[in-house]
């Protein structure tokens, strides 16, 4: 059961491409890997450590009011990290700050937190938060792997492709949405998913 | 019912007073990243390899080196003022900052004699946001480019963001600002459309031509804000 927890949005149920959610800053940070990485990095802390803090407090929280709660303890942690980040990794920080700032408008974060951790335990809500972290993140890799790759010729910088193959369009948004539509239809004729 | 105020309270200074801490523990750290990347900044536009060095080394480097120069309304050298007594407010639609000391407006200035340069703050609009940079040039003729940079901006990274990069800012070296004793300032072109043996044109970025555009207005208006002191010295 506890596997399942963690292994579900890793692929049957990625967020990104099967729930369909964060597509916004799946299309934004993803036009170079090493974005991508530190964004999926700071997308698990939030989303790991919402889950947690807020699978603690379910008991208490009422129900009125639980979004306000979820907002406040999301955005408390993203700021934290904001700012972490301009102390220690000030270069990061200065390239990513305003997609790390973004990270509180993820429908996938506020989504798991009202979803999952208001109704289960710590432990499960960790996994869930850890599993849908790294399947959000594994797909904007993914994605980040081939627009940089076609777009810049280049994986992390080092050169794969002559530049004469760069494709601009990998550089701009519908590169994103084409690439991403791809792996969705990829995903969905293997696993035969089809949206009721 | 009252339950709900009073834990939603707790939340909120629970949540406050760690961000609070956070951000009073963390300033000094960040203000001294913030002062540190602006002197990398500077060095680099006059061709200091700021990466090798530790950051000691960098603020030693400048504090030897770059002196910090004030220049009134007519481009005249004027020395009662520091740099940080300087206020500065930025044009919202143009990104334009303007320097003021007691209601008079002044301009501030960097030079190195060591590297021979004169190293002036720009900024200006690219797409989303306002770009800060510094621009460097030869002070034999005041019109040779040693350099440029970007320290602060809000552009998409690998489009707009990409006039950090080295490709951008070196492309921007030994052209002329100066063409038959007008200022021409640099042209940013459309990406690949540039003429290499032109002085006064760099390619701009692919996927950000207003960035580009941006970075080509800025210049030619900041330029133009200091001229007068180019043609005092020249």
């Amino acid at each position: 059961m506890n596997k399942k927890i963690f292994l579900d949005p890793l692929i049957d149920n990625n967020p990104i491409s099967r729930q369909v959610l964060g597509i916004c800053s799946a299309l934004a940070v993803t036009v170079k890997l090493e974005q991508a990485f530190v964004m999926t990095l700071a997308l698990t802390f939030v989303v790991t450590m919402s889950n947690i803090i807020i699978s603690m407090l379910r008991k208490y929280i009422p129900s009125s009011i639980r979004i306000i709660v979820q907002l406040t303890v999301i955005s408390t942690l993203v700021t934290l990290i904001d700012k972490v980040l301009a102390a220690y990794m000030y270069d990061v920080s200065k390239e990513l700050s305003v997609f790390i700032a973004l990270i509180v408008t993820n429908c996938i974060v506020m989504g798991r937190a009202d979803a999952f951790a208001m109704q289960n335990n710590m432990k499960d809500s960790f996994l869930d938060g850890l599993g849908n972290g790294l399947g959000y993140g594994s797909m904007l890799i993914l994605v980040a792997f081939f627009r940089e790759l076609f777009g810049f010729g280049t994986i992390f910088d080092y050169r794969i492709l002559p530049e004469m193959f760069n494709n601009g369009l990998m550089l701009l948004a519908p590169g994103a949405f084409i690439i991403l539509g791809l792996i969705i239809w990829a995903q969905r004729s293997l696993t035969a998913h089809v949206e009721e | 019912m009252k339950n709900k105020y009073i834990f939603i309270l707790s939340i909120t200074i629970v949540c406050g007073m760690l961000l609070a801490l956070f951000s009073e523990g963390l300033k000094s750290k960040t203000i001294f990243n913030q002062e540190l990347d602006k002197k990398k900044n500077i060095l680099e536009t006059i061709g200091v390899n700021v990466k090798i060095m530790e950051n000691d080394e960098i603020m030693n480097y400048f504090n030897d080196n770059i002196k910090e120069i004030v220049l009134d309304a007519n481009g005249v050298e004027f020395s009662n003022i520091k740099h940080n007594e300087l206020e500065i407010v930025e044009d919202n639609i143009t990104g334009e900052l303007t320097y003021s000391y007691n209601g008079v407006d002044y301009l501030p200035a960097y030079i190195s004699e060591k590297k021979n340069a004169l190293i002036i703050p720009v900024s200006g609009k690219g797409l989303w946001s306002s770009l800060y940079g510094y621009f460097a040039l030869d002070i034999t003729n005041y019109s040779t480019v040693k350099g440029i940079t970007f320290y602060r901006h809000g552009e998409t990274p690998g489009l707009g963001a990409e006039i950090t990069k080295s490709w951008f800012k070196t492309s921007f070296i030994d052209k002329e600002i100066y063409l038959d004793n007008q200022l021409q300032s640099i042209i940013v072109t459309k990406a690949g459309q540039a003429d290499k043996s032109s002085l006064y044109e760099v390619d701009g970025i692919s996927g950000a031509t207003i960035t580009s555009r941006g970075v080509e207005v800025l210049l030619k208006r900041d330029l133009l804000r200091y001229e007068k002191y180019f043609r005092i010295n020249k």
